[in-house]
């Protein structure tokens, strides 16, 4: 079971800050196709993944990462702290 | 080192002397204090910044990390808030100390660089007219290639 968060208008566009997930998606990539072909609003917000960012953990990673162990899935758009 | 994430407001003046009196052997604080802007109209109500609790605090200890271990910081400090915010309200500062001013100034610089684009913030403009995310600038991001 791994948990999913969403930021920003990514959660917006899915309508949820977060959710428990399982899944055999064995990378970051894998993971995202699950949740577009499960519903349009994830399609929605998945529709283009240049303009996201994904942190596995708490840490920044790439989409074609593993998921083997990893506990938290965070998508967002590009940070503007500061 | 300090790294504070607050919705509370700061005062930069008393965060400053405090830091101020905490580094030894330092010859030089640069400081720097993000406001927050009010939109090309002159119409932002609010300004709301969103964040990721836990990676928040993690992103930019490892930033400071690296600032206070390249430039042999005496001190740093971080504060961000988040929330709801109104136009001039003070949104974050950083502070750096160092024996001399150049790696006082370039320290300040990059925590800025890094923490604009690598530290999870989100922020959203409100206005009479609607609502926008802000985007992020890819100025922001090619910042970064200079370090």
């Amino acid at each position: 079971m791994i948990e999913l968060l969403y930021f920003a208008w990514v959660r917006e566009r899915i309508g949820l800050p977060r959710e428990k997930l399982e899944t055999n998606a064995a990378t970051v990539a894998e993971l995202v196709a699950e949740l577009c072909a499960r519903e349009e609003r994830y399609a929605a917000a998945f529709a283009d993944l240049t303009s996201l960012r994904v942190a596995l953990d708490q840490e920044l990673a790439d989409f074609d990462a593993p998921l083997a162990g990893v506990r938290e899935v965070a998508f967002f758009p590009p940070m503007t702290g500061g | 080192m300090r790294i504070l994430v607050q919705s509370e407001a700061f005062d930069m003046g008393a965060e400053a002397n405090a830091f101020a009196k905490t580094v030894s052997g330092a010859g030089a604080i640069v400081t720097f204090t993000g406001i927050t802007r009010d939109s090309a109209k002159g119409d932002l109500e609010v300004m709301e910044i969103e964040h990721y609790p836990g990676m928040t605090e993690r992103a930019l200890t490892d930033i400071a990390i690296q600032a206070v271990a390249r430039w042999s910081l005496a001190g740093c400090l971080v504060i961000h808030r988040y929330g709801r915010l109104r136009p001039h309200d003070p949104i974050m500062m950083v502070a750096t100390a160092a024996r001399h001013r150049a790696d006082a100034f370039a320290a300040a610089e990059y925590l800025m660089d890094y923490l604009k684009s690598r530290a999870p913030f989100w922020k959203k403009e409100i206005t009479a007219s609607g609502t926008d995310w802000v985007a992020a600038q890819d100025a922001d991001e090619d910042a970064l290639k200079r370090w």
